[in-house]
């Protein structure tokens, strides 16, 4: 392959827009989580700085900086100062694999609308997700603080747990589209006629709430529980740093967010989708509904005590992202042309194996208290399996 | 040199230099660190050679998952994060000599051929997923299945050990 400076200039300039772009979305999303938490409690939310409030992100971050930076007494240092910025890489070059838009003519040249499409997108996905949980663990471990490290140790036990359902529900569409690039699988929903979201629901679902958990997003937002653990992994982080954390939590939420607009709901597909501009604002518009959906959640639901969040994880999200795999695997293999079909059938099915499981275990659990469920003692609340 | 071998003899520097601060460094979270990073750098070797599928498993599973259950049971070892660990023991002047020899023995039967090594120019539009996984469930089929069913075999020994019985409990 020569080598072209011309393609070179395009490859940094895609990587910098994407990046500014990503940056950008984050106080956008902090002003929408903080208006819609809002409206749910009927509050009014941010109104001062700006029009309805929002320059108020500007506001928080530009006061963020100003802060002192304050280093607890008998930190590890280095890994200290590490730490914010190993939460946040591994978040912001996740989207590099993200395609935003089918391939643009600009200047007589072809521009994929897409950092750089690698042939195993969903593994470096996966691969780049595991590492976000080593931010966390180690904030916990050198802040030197014992909520820090409780926060840490929460959620590293939480992200392990959940990324293999995450990565399970992955599967299916995978199976589905015949390959592991990100464009061909959403090429494969456009020749279908059918976003994954139909013959792989369960997958979906199973997809979402894992991503809540792998984001320590309400209701699974164990690690930094305030009513706990005083804000667990981040309570000694100030100023700048603590940012990064914040600023990484939402960049988190919007690569989960991508990744799911991208592999269950057609990426930049929609109407007149041929037209190249709008596919990146149909993609935005994807993004921001499943972000909505996040803030919605995290609006509604009370966060789960920490053996249930287990017991959900292992005992109900695995085995149904199992079940999922295992039917479409059959389906596959019994009918490689017609796979897509014949799921999005039995996905109704899936579905309703999935609501009768759910229900079955949360009676279940509503009924032990009655017949002594032993409340997770103080050391032992880590790793109560059993109930 | 060439623009690879510039990246190759980065990427081994980090993998050895970080392989070697895991077993020389007192300080036993660092040193799960340092083992993320040589992980990290094996993965990036694994890029050079054209198979990314096996670079991003590499990452997956021992920098995301292994060394992550590490760092979680060290933090649930009291006491052990803020000692100073040892790293050797009595046996150091003996074991030393014995892993120099060993090591030049390798390094003497690696120089005596040279092995074909093959550029494969399109593995990067093919991608090896493909006949990773033919060869996975094709010639290698009982291999693979007896080396998941020895770790099944280790999983629920693990679980058998650390969970003690109590007299009378229902599960």
């Amino acid at each position: 392959m020569p080598f072209d400076v011309t393609e070179l200039v395009i490859a940094i300039v895609k990587a910098l827009v994407v990046f500014v772009a990503l940056l950008s979305i984050v106080p956008v999303l902090i002003w929408m989580e903080r208006k819609v938490i809002a409206d749910i409690q009927i509050r009014i939310g941010p109104n001062r700085a700006g029009p309805f409030g929002l320059l108020q992100p500007l506001a928080d971050a530009i006061k963020l900086i100003f802060k002192e930076n304050i280093i607890t007494q008998g930190a590890d240092k280095v890994v200290y100062f590490f730490a914010p910025a190993v939460s946040m890489v591994p978040a912001i070059i996740t989207f590099a694999v993200v395609p935003f838009g089918d391939t643009a003519h600009i200047l007589g040249r072809k521009v994929l609308l897409q950092v750089a499409d690698v042939n195993i997108g969903i593994l470096y996905i996966l691969a780049l997700s595991s590492l976000g949980v080593y931010g966390i663990v180690l904030a916990g471990w050198s802040s030197n603080n014992k909520y820090s490290l409780l926060g840490g140790v929460r959620s590293s036990a939480q992200m392990i747990s959940y990324e293999l359902p995450l990565g399970l529900a992955l599967v299916g569409p995978v199976l589905l589209s015949g390959s592991l690039s990100l464009r061909e699988m959403i090429n494969a929903q456009g020749r279908a006629g059918v976003w994954f979201i139909v013959p792989q629901f369960l997958a979906f679902a199973v997809y979402l709430i894992s991503g809540f958990a792998e984001t320590n997003r309400a209701p699974f937002d164990l690690p930094e529980a305030e009513q706990e653990l005083t804000a667990g992994y981040h309570t000694e982080y100030s100023s700048f740093r603590f940012a990064l954390f914040y600023m990484a939590e939402y960049v988190n939420m919007v690569t989960v967010g991508a990744v799911a607009t991208t592999i269950f709901l057609g990426g930049w597909r929609g109407p007149f989708g041929n037209i190249v501009i709008l596919q990146p604002v149909w993609f935005l518009v994807k993004l921001f509904a499943i972000l909505y959906f996040f803030i919605w959640v995290r609006g509604t639901l009370p966060r789960l005590r920490y053996d249930k969040l287990m017991k959900l994880g292992w005992k109900v999200l695995l085995p149904l992202a199992l079940l999922n795999l295992m039917v479409t695997a059959t389906v596959k293999a019994l009918a490689p042309q017609s796979a897509i079909p014949i799921m999005s059938v039995l996905s109704l099915v899936l579905v309703a194996i999935g609501v009768i499981a759910l229900t079955i275990i949360s009676a279940r659990s509503t009924r032990t208290p009655a017949s002594g469920l032993r409340e997770p003692s103080a050391e032992g609340a880590f790793y109560t399996w059993e109930s | 040199m060439t623009g690879q071998g510039v990246a190759f003899a980065v990427l081994a520097a980090i993998t050895i230099i970080s392989a070697l601060l895991v077993v020389t460094i007192k300080n036993i979270v660092r040193s799960a660190l340092f083992l993320a990073l040589s992980f990290v750098g094996v993965a990036g070797l694994y890029i050079l050679l054209n198979a990314e599928f096996l670079a991003a498993v590499q990452v997956l599973i021992y920098v995301g998952a292994i060394t992550v259950l590490m760092l979680f049971a060290i933090m649930l070892t009291q006491q052990i994060m803020s000692a100073k660990i040892s790293q050797t023991t009595e046996w150091f002047w003996l074991a030393l000599p014995m892993a120099l020899a060993m090591l030049a023995t390798l390094i003497f039967f690696f120089a005596m051929r040279t092995y074909p090594v093959n550029p494969a120019p399109d593995a990067l539009a093919v991608g090896t997923t493909m006949p990773l996984a033919e060869a996975l469930l094709k010639p290698y089929l009982l291999p693979f299945e007896l080396a998941s069913f020895i770790l099944l075999a280790a999983l629920v020994g693990a679980i058998v050990i650390a969970r003690e019985e109590k007299p009378g409990a229902t599960d």
